[in-house]
């Protein structure tokens, strides 16, 4: 076996074990809470390879609006879904996708992409 | 710079790729012209930085969070073949741009293919919608004037006149017509419909001239809430489907680490160029891009969703279809449900005319059923009921009334607890009531004078449902408020296994657990006292009249009360979870035989995948799982 084979092996062994670790390992996850005035609150979740911040905090009571931006030019990420209020977006057709969320009373509302390879929550508390 | 569609991207794209495939296709003929190399290099590069850099980003940006989903598949093959080849041109070796081109060129296809179905799949919703009437002619300040229908409110008095629109939800005032249905309950005869009757918008008024008086507008019509059912049902989930989000998430990586094995294997212990090992592991990874996987369910539940609620059938989300599918009993409620709730007169004892006669005016304003029944029946037989005075109800036992001077009864058994000479007519009553009949004793002066036995039929098509039921598997049981007598003989009638009699409408509940017992059970019921039993059964179907459909507790709204609805609902709900099943198959299958194919296994057989072959089988799988769920739309139902 020549040297050249030899580095080859090395990397791909040390680029297995950086996947496994960035991919698989536990990470820190962003949250974020809404912006709030009296009458209103709103949460900006900026679409661009997934959602970020993925959980945003609602305020209960206070009439809740969670604001989709659309960065992302792939199809994957074309359509957010809230299974519980039935709502299917298409976030391509404008830049800013607005989705209003009952605030009424604590619950989780989760979304996901069209595909359901994306996950995010909207937490009303 | 300004964004361009999907579409544009994909057309753009392709026409750069005409001078790689053009030469992918020479070649074999041993044809080159010259400067082709440089081509090439234009031509992938204009394609990688309009159409792959999006995936790139998109890509880079999931990788920061530590994610990675479908576009990690495609950056990572773009670009290592892509600057792997440009490393290659530069050094004079052979090199691979029409690979990051073309794969590039057939994800775009298939994205740009499965948006395009599923915007089609999504159709049912908007088309439904779009049926409403713009207009009504609406009662207003002594005139009808035509007004959009966002100005119509509740108590307006609308027209509608032969072969329009019912523009709302409402009751008719005046006029008789008939109204084709079929858009909200699937009914393709016309309903005739009078006075009193309700109607429901975006119908077709078929042959007569009616004034409706308003009901419900906006958000509160039939229509608008059969439309926020399926909304809600299509983009629900069914739970088979949290598999296919947990094998997400570790996908992508693995196939990553599977594409460096692959790679390592190639070239460090079978010892092929670094080329060769280099486009075995690009294959994996094109090949495993999950997508036929993430679209096998939600398009066969948006197809199936829609195509249900064509046919009447509302399904409220996609975890009832599993459940269906394992169901092992129905259980109905009887009245209302297995028979119309209209009891008919069926025998009288004693003078038929005199008995009939009394009955009707005794009963005159009564709104029980079974005084409707008597009136009924005194109308059919052209009798002139007289007026009666003094009418009373005796609480649990009947009516009283005066009539032309003598005092009349009508009513059950505890009216003639303590009579005399009531033995012959309790001997007849008896007899009707084991045929399973319901009997009124009529009274003159506090004697006997005749005994009436009604029926409640069971509805059209009942027995014919029942059947269908059967031959699906299912044990049929029927939950009664009747005495056992009275039930059994329905049940017979209509050939169901279990009957449970006797029961109050309060123990329903109990008797759906009884029944959930012995295995998974559903119930059929009219929907609004029925609603707790609904709610216990693990499938409740709530039968509607196609204006009561919100009825929260139930998990399959029919929305006409046609009873062959059941059958159908359960094999639809049946159709559409195997169609899901099926279709996650045939996305695991293509990735499961994909893989060691592109990875190079079958080699040794001569069976390899170039990264553009294992692009298009890719873009292939998405398209034939979405061509799959549409096909639900044209499939066969066996009822």
């Amino acid at each position: 076996m020549n040297v050249e084979r030899v580095i080859v092996a090395v990397i791909v062994i040390a680029l297995i074990i950086f996947i496994s670790w960035w991919f698989f390992g536990k990470h820190q996850e962003q949250v974020q809470t809404a912006k709030q005035t009296k009458q209103a609150q709103s949460a900006v979740i900026k679409v661009h390879g997934g959602y970020s911040p993925a959980t945003v905090v609602l305020k209960q009571g206070v009439p809740g609006q969670v604001k989709f931006e659309m960065h992302d030019q792939t199809a994957c990420l074309s359509h957010v879904v809230f299974e519980q209020l039935g709502v299917d977006k298409d976030l391509t057709k404008q830049e800013v996708t607005t989705i209003d969320i009952p605030t009424d009373q604590p619950q989780t509302f989760n979304f996901a992409c069209g595909m359901g390879m994306f996950h995010g929550k909207v937490i009303v508390k | 710079m300004k964004k361009i569609t999907l579409s544009q991207r994909f057309w753009l794209t392709l026409l750069f790729s005409m001078p790689l495939i053009i030469q992918m296709l020479t070649m074999p003929l041993g044809w080159h012209y010259p400067g082709e190399k440089w081509v090439a290099f234009i031509a992938t590069t204009v394609i990688m930085l309009l159409s792959a850099r999006p995936y790139w980003s998109s890509a880079w940006a999931a990788f920061k969070h530590h994610r990675a989903n479908m576009n990690t598949l495609v950056a990572v093959s773009t670009t290592v073949t892509y600057f792997y080849s440009l490393f290659a041109l530069l050094t004079n070796r052979p090199e691979y741009f029409e690979s990051a081109a073309l794969v590039t060129l057939f994800v775009l296809l298939g994205d740009y293919l499965s948006e395009r179905m599923s915007n089609h799949a999504n159709d049912a919703v908007k088309k439904l919608m779009s049926l409403q009437a713009a207009t009504a002619e609406v009662l207003r300040d002594g005139r009808f004037q035509i007004l959009p229908l966002e100005e119509v409110v509740v108590g307006d008095r609308v027209r509608v006149e032969a072969g329009a629109k019912v523009p709302v939800d409402g009751k008719i005032l005046t006029g008789t017509t008939e109204i084709d249905e079929s858009l909200v309950t699937g009914e393709s005869m016309p309903v005739p419909k009078k006075p009193g009757d309700t109607v429901i918008g975006a119908t077709m008024n078929t042959t007569g001239l009616i004034e409706v008086q308003v009901t419900q507008t906006g958000k509160d019509t039939a229509l608008a809430q059969i439309g926020e059912m399926m909304r809600k049902a299509q983009t629900s989930h069914a739970p088979i489907e949290s598999l296919v989000d947990r094998v997400a998430n570790i996908f992508v990586p693995a196939v990553l680490i599977l594409a460096l094995l692959t790679f390592a294997v190639w070239y460090v212990i079978i010892g092929v160029n670094i080329t060769q090992a280099m486009l075995f592991g690009v294959s994996v990874i094109v090949i495993a891009c999950p997508c036929a996987l993430g679209l096998a369910t939600p398009t066969a539940l948006m197809v199936g969703m829609g195509r249900s609620a064509r046919s009447g059938v509302l399904i409220k989300n996609g975890e009832i279809l599993e459940k269906a599918t394992k169901l092992q009993q129905i259980a109905f409620d009887k009245t209302g449900t297995l028979t119309k709730g209209k009891p008919v007169v069926t025998d009288v004892a004693g003078d038929r005319k005199q008995v009939l006669t009394v009955a009707a005016a005794v009963e005159q304003n009564i709104s029980h059923p079974l005084a409707a029944a008597v009136r009924q029946a005194a109308e059919k037989e052209q009798i002139d009921v007289p007026s009666a005075i003094n009418s009373k109800v005796i609480a649990g036992k009947g009516t009283a009334a005066e009539v032309a001077g003598h005092t009349y009864q009508v009513g059950n058994q505890r009216l003639i607890s303590n009579q005399q000479n009531a033995e012959k007519w309790i001997k007849q009553a008896t007899a009707w009531q084991q045929a399973g009949k319901t009997v009124s004793y009529v009274l003159k002066d506090r004697e006997i004078i005749g005994v009436l036995a009604f029926k409640d039929l069971p509805k059209n098509h009942a027995s014919r449902a029942l059947n269908d039921l059967q031959k699906q598997g299912l044990t049929t049981a029927m939950i009664s408020g009747d005495s056992e007598a009275a039930a059994e003989t329905i049940a017979k009638q209509l050939g169901i296994t279990q009957v449970i009699a006797n029961v109050l409408p309060a123990k329903k509940v109990a008797a759906v657990k009884d029944l959930q017992a012995k295995g998974s059970t559903a119930f059929v019921g009219d929907g609004i006292n029925d609603a707790p039993a609904l709610a216990q059964a693990d499938v409740g179907i709530a039968m509607g009249n196609g204006t009561d459909i919100a009825i929260s507790s139930s998990d399959i709204v029919l929305t006409s009360g046609d009873l062959l609805g059941v059958p159908r609902a359960i094999a639809l709900a049946r159709k559409i979870f195997k169609r899901i099943k099926l279709n996650l198959f045939w996305a695991f299958i293509y990735n499961l035989l994909g893989i060691p194919i592109a990875a190079g296994v079958f080699a040794g057989l001569g069976l390899v995948l170039s990264p553009e072959l294992a692009a298009l089988a890719m873009a292939f799988s998405s398209v034939s799982v979405v061509t799959s769920a549409l096909l639900l739309n044209y499939s066969k139902l066996k009822v």
